[in-house]
């Protein structure tokens, strides 16, 4: 058994021996072309960068040199005020990190399940699936804003015993209401798309329509829809901060309360860089998570 | 003469008002193979999805060891755990060791260990060359390879038959004859067969008994040599001078 790969050794090719184990000097046509090319990439370099320092430090001189800069740096960047509040931000963003703990975790259960049942055939869930695209078509189709102030203000007015007035539940279950619609179309979309005849081949093996689900059709639509279900995470994060209109002390709320207090718009910029620190390594680690899984099905040959 | 593994009567199968299958009766004896052929779109492959239940039948009876799997209170999953089919497009999970592919069905249909199905699924595997590919995920598999797993998959659960539905039309010549070879091995072995293929030579080394299928009926049946050599329906003709012409015999 030999190990090489591809290229036949001496002995077994009929044609003049030709020595693949010597040392291999390329020749004069392919330094000739090595070192064009080596030419024109620091050139394409060259140009890259002083283009980039042209174009970008002219806006940054006319944004630094323009009238109104003075003040915009005062109100915006206003650095040391913005450190001084920066612990109150992060306190509040702790609200919307666990927020967004929860809110995922009832988000993924309960797409799941309205997903289930938008799919299933089954003619005792037919009330049910009737109720769940309703539900879906309902809720996302209006603003997150609208239906967190519905929940948030509108079921304290019912004055129903036992309901909660608290803002931070209330503000959650509207988050999680309307990101469940979303989910759960993501996922169906998932479902929908592993072909029927995965489907036959589990059944003809003797599997339950449940069980051909849970270990055939799921676990290739999860892998399916991942990239697209990370992207909604990035969203449902920076969506919380939208409780903060129900009054909920999160990252956006401490930093308007800080920057009612001084008139000085730096706290918002400093609650933004936080959110940003979240949410852009999260959005590189879905791209990275979404080329993996076109590389994979693109590896994947016949059928 | 036990009876019959399958016996099909007066089956009729019609998409809408197309009908697909009209007055198909034939049963299959133990250990026995019985081959369709015929052009495509004479419904061969609804046939043997009929027979697994895949499909719906209009009318007319599946009787699988004495059994009728198409009465009313008939248990589907129940008759498929009887069933082996193995597909043209080969189907196998995507997202499975090749191992897994195999084990899935014991496990969860059978409630056989995980111990025990691995070393069954090893045995199966050794016995058909291919056991270094058990920890490999299907793509990484040749085509051929690919069909000889889902075929050592669908067997894995010991079914009573085996349906293989036109299993090498998805394959290059090459990639045929291993495929090919795997059944013949099922044959000597006594499993009890019914196949749908365009491969004439194979269904004469094969099979007991073919049957030729023309728009939805069987037109002609009789053993190998007879049909294959001697046939007597002038379609029956037509259809083997074509196949002859394209040098499939």
């Amino acid at each position: 058994m030999s190990n090489e790969i591809g290229r036949p050794s001496e002995s077994d090719s009929g044609a003049a021996p030709y020595n693949f184990g010597g040392v291999w000097v390329p020749s004069e046509l392919e330094i000739a072309r090595r070192a064009a090319r080596r030419t024109r990439n620091t050139r394409n370099s060259i140009i890259a960068i002083f283009s980039s320092i042209v174009v970008i430090g002219g806006l940054a001189l006319i944004a630094v040199t323009s009238p109104g800069w003075k003040s915009l740096s005062d109100t915006f960047f206003a650095w040391a005020y913005g450190v001084e509040v920066l612990p109150k931000i992060i306190l509040g963003f702790g609200t919307n990190v666990t927020l967004t703990l929860i809110a995922s975790t009832c988000v993924a259960i309960l797409g799941l399940s309205i997903a289930l049942i938008r799919t299933s055939r089954s003619p005792a869930l037919a009330p049910f699936r009737i109720l769940a695209t309703l539900y879906v078509d309902i809720f996302r189709g209006i603003p997150m804003l609208l239906v967190i102030l519905l929940v948030g203000f509108g079921i304290p007015a019912l004055r129903i015993q036992g309901l909660t007035n608290n803002v931070l539940v209330l503000g959650t279950i509207a988050v999680i209401i309307t990101y469940t619609a979303y989910v759960a179309e993501v996922i169906r979309s998932g479902i929908l798309t592993i072909h029927p005849s995965q489907r036959a081949a589990a059944r003809s093996l003797g599997l339950s329509h449940f069980q051909s689900l849970r270990y055939v059709v799921l676990p290739q639509a999860f892998r399916r829809v991942t990239p697209p279900l990370l992207n909604d995470l990035v969203a449902l994060i920076k969506d919380t901060g939208l409780v903060s209109i129900l009054g909920v002390t999160d990252a956006v709320r401490a930093a308007q309360i800080a920057s009612s207090r001084s008139f000085n718009y730096t706290p918002y910029v400093m609650a933004a860089i936080i959110f940003l620190l979240v949410t852009i390594p999260l959005t590189r680690f879905t791209d990275r998570t979404l080329r993996r899984s076109i590389e994979r099905q693109n590896a994947t040959g016949v059928a | 003469m036990s009876q019959p593994v399958l016996e099909v009567k007066q089956l009729r199968k019609s998409y809408g008002s197309e009908v697909v299958l009209e007055d198909i009766s034939f049963s299959v004896p133990v250990h026995t193979a019985t081959v369709f052929i015929g052009s495509s779109g004479s419904g061969k492959s609804t046939l043997l999805r009929c027979i697994n239940l895949l499909d719906q039948i209009d009318d007319g009876s599946i009787v699988l060891d004495g059994e009728d799997i198409t009465a009313v209170d008939a248990d589907v999953d129940k008759v498929r755990r009887k069933l082996g089919i193995v597909f043209q497009s080969f189907n196998l999970f995507p997202h499975m060791k090749v191992i897994d592919n195999i084990t899935l069905a014991p496990m969860k249909v059978q409630g056989i260990s995980k111990e025990i199905a691995r070393e069954n699924a090893y045995k199966l595997l050794d016995r058909f060359g291919l056991h270094d590919k058990a920890e490999n995920y299907p793509d990484r598999l040749s085509g051929g390879q690919q069909q000889r797993v889902a075929i050592i998959r669908s067997i894995a659960v010991a079914p009573r038959l085996l349906l293989l539905d036109e299993i090498t039309s998805a394959l290059d010549p090459v990639l045929v004859n291993e495929v090919l070879s795997t059944v013949r091995d099922l044959k000597i072995e006594g499993m009890t067969m019914v196949l749908a293929t365009h491969e004439m030579g194979f269904a004469k080394q094969v099979a007991d008994e073919v049957c030729f299928l023309h728009h939805g009926k069987i037109l002609e049946w009789g053993t190998p040599a007879q049909i294959l050599e001697a046939p007597q329906q002038p379609e029956t003709k037509e259809f083997l001078k074509r196949v002859h012409e394209a040098g499939r015999l």
